[in-house]
């Protein structure tokens, strides 16, 4: 496995083609480069068209692809996704953007009822080429329903597929690779990660999009987690190695369907596993890992497959959040149990 | 065809005038009871008493040989509605959704689209079905529940039944921006959508939102609200203090109060709507004024919350009696005419039984197909892993 590129400091010398690039570039970047490739590509969100989005992901789009390619919507959240399946329906690929994760529940019903559904309603005659952008997660001291990690109601709702990008280089080739999926995707960005930079060398080709990767290779122990929290499992598994344990460090990338053969291999051999999430712990995306590498690692485990997760409350008052959010020494905390089991 | 001004409520503008009293707030209450007929507002073409009548705005140019055929329409599809709703007396259907009484809103609507023309329907819309060339046989499965649907909303130009209430009203203004971004819309060649939903769909937020978007992305839609008075037990009122055609004003596009039981008034309005919007200038709302002559479903039970002096009124304003009295005073059909149409309809009804009786079950491996467009791993191993199960009890009692 070649060394993680991702979250590194801009190294001396870099390839040719390649740029340091930050998250949201690359983000940008990416769904500009599946508007050129595509003319029935279309954004549509609240702020994304003058404005660039909010987090500015989206901007000079509109500039460049006209105001019917990039669509400042109204400000109604089941709007956006209703009036997208309709557009889907008629053979375009919108690309929504809820602006927040706590913002995207009045679309609940649309993205349940009809986005998930119309396909298998339909038995395959139309299908929902859609993909719903959220940003997620805490870490940026936001007031309330701005930091949330929604993403295991949307994991747990057949005919969405489900992704989190953890790194500048995986944003820009899995916002590409979901748009051209022809199933609906809800794409989860890691919004405190926004701003922090690798190199993309775009002469690399991409795994594929509902693949699980490898980020650092370990020998005592693994760590699995996903979007914000890969960098702290790094930077965990380097405060470990000063002590002389190797942590194996899976970047999930894929939630639903979740592609675990590359855990269960690494389970196989570390014997331990710590899982690590955001979001609240109960009946989450960790849970499901757990549940699926006990059933498939029972004879490999050395220790049960322990979680760090947010905790089971609402999302705190921001002044808590560094209190509720995974950090190193929860992570670290959650490996020395495992390994004194 | 009609002006623009027609939408504008013809009313005095400024302050009641001095020699009236200020209306009480019952009173102006009163007098926007959503269940009110809509007087001289209600457009009209055809009375209950099958007497043709002309509108300022509103007329119809229509040839015996056509108002013969919106006839046999209606009379088939209500045919069809009842040996379904006969068949769920008999266990054939697990439910059925009866639109006895809303025939002439349904095939006037259908009949005025053209071919290129998409619609929306909730789960009530057989008749538009009917006129999109979906025979009620492909109905069936839904509610024998086979299946969820089996046409092609593509081909046919009718999106699958929407179940929840109001979800389609938002799809339908997604679609038709779509036809506006392609340049579909702005002659007399352009495309337009229709969307179907009911008094109660009106106090949906994904319906008010339907309206703001179709408003603000000036889309091609028809919003078609079949006000049947009944939202299940809940009678109009209890959605709206306001026509429902009224509110057509606050979003800013003309809004129409139709009699839905006038094949030849629905057939009119909702043709010039559609020409409205393919020529760029939707979205307009028609408030189809009917009633829901049967229960909301089979499940329900109407006498709970309703008197029959109600229905009794309106079996006088029958949407297909009027158009027979209509062809049978003017020497437009003949009693050959309504033998045929009768035979007709007697050999669907037997051909819609003999269909639904022998609709095969799914087998267990539909369950996983067709949950996504590409290849899952994941639900093939879970559909093996299930059929192997199954056909460890193949030969056994159970």
């Amino acid at each position: 496995m070649a060394a993680p590129t991702i979250n590194a400091s801009t190294p001396a010398t870099t390839p040719a083609g390649a740029t340091t690039i930050t998250m949201a570039k690359a983000l940008n970047q990416g769904i500009r480069a599946a508007m050129e490739a595509n003319p029935k590509v279309i954004v549509m969100g609240e702020d994304v068209g003058k404005l660039g989005g909010v987090f500015r992901i989206t901007d000079g789009l509109q500039k460049d692809f006209g105001e019917q390619r990039v669509l400042d919507t109204p400000l109604a959240e089941s709007g956006i996704i209703g009036t997208a399946v309709g557009l889907a329906i008629r053979g375009f690929r919108p690309v929504c953007e809820i602006q927040f994760d706590g913002f995207v529940f009045p679309a609940f019903d649309q993205i349940v009822s009809q986005v998930a559904k119309l396909h298998y309603r339909s038995q395959g005659k139309v299908k929902v080429p859609i993909v719903i952008r959220i940003p997620f997660g805490g870490g940026i001291g936001a007031v309330e329903h701005h930091s949330e990690s929604p993403e295991s109601y949307f994991a747990h709702t057949a005919g969405l597929k489900v992704v989190s990008c953890s790194n500048p280089v995986d944003a820009y080739w899995m916002i590409q690779q979901a748009v051209e999926c022809d199933d609906p995707v809800v794409f989860f960005e890691p919004k405190g990660r926004y701003y922090e930079k690798a190199v993309l060398d775009t002469s690399v080709a991409p795994p594929p999009l509902f693949s699980t990767r490898v980020l650092r290779p370990g020998t005592h122990a693994t760590l699995a987690s996903y979007g914000p929290s890969i960098r702290t499992c790094l930077a965990a598994a380097n405060a470990a190695a000063t002590d002389g344990i190797e942590l194996e460090v899976i970047d999930l990338r894929t939630l639903s369907p979740l592609d675990l053969p590359p855990v269960f291999d690494s389970v196989r051999r570390t014997g331990h596993l710590v899982v690590v999430s955001e979001s609240p712990s109960e009946s989450s995306i960790t849970s499901e890992v757990a549940a699926r590498v006990q059933q498939e690692c029972f004879y490999s485990l050395e220790a049960p497959v322990l979680r760090v997760n947010g905790f089971d409350t609402p999302y705190p008052p921001t002044k808590l959040e560094d209190e509720f959010l995974p950090d190193l020494d929860r992570v670290l905390h959650a490996v020395d149990r495992s390994l004194a089991w | 065809m009609s002006s623009a001004e027609h939408w504008t409520p013809d009313r005095p503008a400024g302050p009641p005038s001095a020699t009236a009293a200020t209306p009480t707030t019952e009173q102006v209450i009163a007098g926007l009871r959503a269940t009110s007929e809509g007087g001289a507002d209600l457009v009209q073409l055809l009375t209950p008493e099958g007497e043709r009548v002309t509108h300022p705005d509103f007329d119809i140019d229509i040839s015996p040989e056509e108002l013969r055929s919106l006839y046999r329409d209606m009379v088939l599809v209500r045919r069809a509605d009842r040996e379904a709703n006969a068949l769920q007396r008999q266990g054939q259907l697990g439910i059925w959704v009866p639109l006895l009484g809303q025939e002439a809103a349904q095939v006037g609507a259908g009949r005025a689209m053209r071919p290129l023309d998409m619609a929306f329907p909730s789960y009530r819309e057989h008749g538009v079905a009917w006129c999109r060339g979906i025979p009620p046989q492909d109905l069936l499965g839904i509610f024998r529940t086979t299946d969820h649907g089996t046409w092609d909303p593509i081909a046919t130009r009718f999106n699958l039944y929407t179940i929840v209430i109001g979800n389609q009203v938002l799809n339908a203004a997604g679609y038709a921006m779509g036809q506006r971004f392609e340049g579909k819309v702005g002659d007399d060649d352009g495309e337009a959508t229709i969307c179907f939903f009911g008094d109660g769909a009106t106090s949906q937020g994904d319906v008010h939102e339907g309206f703001v978007w179709s408003a603000v992305y000036d889309a091609p839609l028809v919003l078609f609200c079949q006000n049947n008075q009944w939202a299940i037990s809940e009678p109009t009122e209890r959605q709206s203090r306001l026509p429902l055609y009224q509110r057509a004003r606050g979003y800013g596009f003309p809004g129409i109060r139709v009699d839905g039981n006038d094949v030849l008034a629905c057939l009119a309005v909702t043709r010039w709507a559609l020409d409205e919007c393919r020529h760029g200038n939707g979205p307009v709302l028609i408030e189809a004024f009917t009633y829901r002559m049967d229960a909301h479903t089979t499940t329900d039970d109407p006498t709970r919350y309703r008197l029959s002096d109600e229905v009794e009124a309106w079996k006088l304003k029958d949407p297909i009696e009027r158009v027979r009295v209509h062809l049978s005073r003017n020497g437009l059909a003949d009693s050959a005419f309504f033998d045929q149409i009768q035979a007709e309809s007697d050999a669907l009804a037997a051909d819609l039984r003999e269909f639904c009786v022998n609709m095969p079950d799914p087998g267990p491996e539909r369950i996983f197909s067709n949950v996504y467009a590409e290849p899952s791993p994941v639900l093939d191993a879970q559909r093996d892993e299930y059929l192997e199960y199954v056909s460890g009890f193949e030969g056994s009692e159970h």
